[in-house]
């Protein structure tokens, strides 16, 4: 046996141990061995996931974006609206630490030349010009939450002349970097939105679709059937083209979340059924229907407080899925629209090849996807094992 | 499976009247564009050409009544019948997919028999990694990176399925060759994701199995190292992974469609998408029902298979 196994081995329940200890402790059982013996489900659960480093780095970096998101407006050095004609396309500023010996970040400035061969714009650094950056500098004025007004980025330059764009700027000359990180407000809460509603429908159909059973189970189980008969993609693009154009932008988000969550429900609808067919069988259930429970009381106070713990597995499994979804379709040009911004909608700007090849910076929010999407499944698949906390591997 | 698909073709024709447009406005707003007007009068005309003017019923009874007769309806757009027009299209799409799932088992078999019977080694780790790392990163982002790698580094033209000539030339093995050479990339980035799937699942199946007393037993008999993996537990580790095989079909489709459309090869992708943006509702309709066809045949096709190599496995 491993050294890992083992450790495992003793580690996994602290409610297997405690028996011997009794044995020892036989006629007084001791204060401490009372309160290991009362060690909750969710403690156990928390204790194993607290175990997994890979879950708690991904739940972190989670937290890091969600963070990212709600603070956008303020981390952006510039506001999306804000175009620099005379910087269309400026390749990323590398960013310097060591000024004349003190620590003072700067980048160089921008030099234009114009290439002769194909009479190309070309902006390189003017090594001769340092541009220090400072902290907390006024900018583009916006509301912090939608409702503080105030104009104090985190970072910028004081001189407006001399912008500093540490991702590049697209062809409108807006700041790349201060896109991103107001996309990831519509990428990472679209995601949110939908499966909460598939969290919704699905908890509620399949959990009634298990307890209920009859001819209600059978028309659910059709219904799903019907639509996981469909390849995922080309039914959202379906669904996503039907949107009518001229809708408000805001409009559009929900009809997308709602798009997103019509596949997502099914999901969650079939897994708890299992559950709750399995359940059903439990003679804590069994006593509480003889007990005159009615069937609201069984379903909100024992079956889905039962089921909690895989419906938050199944949620935060699903909410990368969604999260891509959502950058699919707005890159193909079906999900959210301009002037709304999203991770999706920088990338369609990368859609064409020469662009790739001349201006690959635009690829960046790549970056900030995937890097989302894998701690999403990172801290999933850790809270998949700990939701179990009796199970051995 | 019939009645499925006859519920889903119903479903997919209120998708696609779905919109508040149809096919006329899409032309009107083009003419507007390059600044010619309509008139009321020619838009009425021109829906009643094209059936629009028809009450929906109608409408999706002459396409599904069509669809049985071989009919698929006409695409306006094209201005061409739309069975001629996809068919290639879903041959491409049909290929690609396919070639995915050889690749995913040819690769995903070895490796996860590797991981299982070294779990803990350094490499196990490392693939396992990886794997994660391919499961992640959907299609059509690798699909990004690859163009961003082939443009930037190897200025290569890419997109197409065919070098320039080859495409009217008739079928030969240059040909075939040919077509192989475009697809082959493609379907490494198709098929990733999948094969990082399988190789979670093989890994965790033949671990289970090498710990069960038939593998013991064969190794006391005194069987080489090899027969007991390859021939004990491979052969019973390996029916999930049909089963898997079904599962996968729909990512397959879903893949196939957007990466035809991110690396422009004629899959249904981005005939699709521009139907689908131009209300061309027939030819849309149509590739959505045969993506429906294609995913139910493929499932029925692991289930087939899952019998033939499963024999306690058999269905009423």
């Amino acid at each position: 046996m491993s050294l890992s196994e083992s450790r495992r081995l003793t580690l996994q329940s602290p409610v297997l141990d405690v028996p011997a200890e009794a044995d020892l402790a036989d006629e007084v059982l001791t204060t401490t061995a009372d309160q290991r013996y009362m060690v909750s489900q969710w403690r156990l659960i928390g204790r194993r996931f607290v175990r997994n480093k890979a879950a708690l780095i991904g739940g972190t970096v989670i937290i890091l974006f969600y963070l990212m998101a709600l603070f956008a407006d303020f981390l952006a050095p510039y506001s999306v609206e804000n175009r620099q004609f005379q910087y269309l396309y400026v390749p990323p500023q590398g960013i310097h630490l060591i000024h004349d010996g003190t620590i003072q970040p700067y980048v160089y400035g921008i030099k234009l030349t114009i290439r002769q061969s194909d009479l190309r714009k070309i902006y390189t650094p003017d090594t001769s010009k340092v541009v220090p950056i400072h902290l907390f500098v006024q900018g583009d004025a916006y509301a912090l939450f939608g409702l503080i007004p105030t104009d104090v980025h985190l970072f910028g330059t004081a001189d407006k002349s001399t912008p500093v764009f540490l991702l590049g700027t697209d062809r409108q000359g807006r700041d790349v970097l201060s896109r991103i990180l107001v996309g990831s407000q519509i990428s990472l809460t679209v995601g949110l939105i939908g499966v909460f509603l598939s969290l919704v429908f699905g908890t509620i159909i399949g959990v009634a679709s298990g307890y209920y059973g009859g001819l209600f189970d059978d028309i659910v189980q059709r219904v799903i059937e019907l639509i996981r008969s469909f390849p995922t993609i080309p039914l959202w693009m379906g669904l996503s083209a039907a949107l009518p154009p001229h809708w408000p932008p805001l409009l559009t988000y929900f009809g997308i979340t709602l798009i997103l969550s019509f596949i997502g429900w099914t999901w969650l609808a079939r897994q708890l059924r299992g559950k709750v067919l399995a359940l059903r069988q439990e003679e804590y259930v069994v006593a509480s229907d003889l007990a005159g429970a009615d069937s609201r009381w069984i379903i909100f106070r024992h079956l889905i407080p039962a089921t909690l713990s895989h419906i938050i597995v199944i949620a935060t499994l699903a909410l990368p899925n969604m999260i891509l979804a959502e950058t699919a379709l707005s890159f193909l040009g079906l999900g959210i629209r301009p002037p709304l911004t999203s991770w999706g909608v920088l990338l369609q700007e990368a859609q064409n090849i020469e662009t790739l090849a001349n201006y690959p910076w635009l690829l960046s929010p790549l970056f900030f996807i995937a890097v989302a999407v894998l701690a999403f499944n990172f801290l999933g698949d850790g809270l998949r094992d700990a939701s179990d906390p009796y199970s051995v591997s | 499976m019939i009645p499925t698909l006859f519920v889903a073709s119903m479903l997919i024709f209120a998708i696609i009247r779905l919109p508040p447009a149809d096919f006329v406005t899409t032309l009107v707003a083009q003419a507007a564009q390059s600044g010619s007007s309509s008139d009321q009068a020619s838009m009425q005309a021109l829906r009643h050409q094209y059936g629009l003017d028809q009450p929906l019923y109608v409408q999706y009874g002459r396409w599904i009544i069509g669809f049985l007769h071989g009919d698929l309806g006409y695409s306006f757009e094209w201005q061409r019948s739309v069975g001629p027009l996809i068919s290639a299209q879903l041959v491409y799409t049909l290929l690609l997919s396919l070639m995915s799932m050889v690749f995913m088992w040819v690769v995903a078999l070895p490796i996860g028999i590797y991981s299982a019977t070294h779990q803990y080694s350094i490499l196990d780790h490392v693939l396992t990694f990886i794997g994660f790392l391919g499961l992640s990163v959907p299609d059509f982002m690798l699909g990004l990176i690859y163009l961003f790698i082939t443009a930037f580094y190897f200025h290569q033209p890419i997109g197409g399925l065919y070098s320039p000539g080859m495409e009217t030339a008739p079928w030969s093995l240059a040909k075939a060759v040919d077509l192989f050479n475009h697809l082959i990339w493609p379907t490494i980035i198709l098929g990733l994701g999948g094969t990082a799937q399988l190789i979670r699942i093989m890994r965790g199946n033949l671990l289970d199995i090498l710990g069960q007393q038939f593998i013991t037993t064969a190794r006391a008999k005194g069987l080489r190292e090899a027969v007991v993996v390859n021939k004990y537990a491979v052969r019973v580790a390996i029916n999930p992974l049909i089963s898997v095989m079904g599962m996968q079909i729909p990512n397959l489709i879903s893949g196939a469609t957007i990466l035809g459309i991110v690396l422009s090869i004629p899959t249904i992708g981005p005939l699709l998408l521009r139907a689908l943006v131009d209300v061309d509702m027939y030819l849309a309709g149509s590739i959505l029902l045969f993506s429906v066809a294609m995913l139910m045949l493929g499932n029925l096709a692991a289930d087939v298979c899952l019998a033939w190599v499963d024999p306690r496995i058999r269905y009423q």
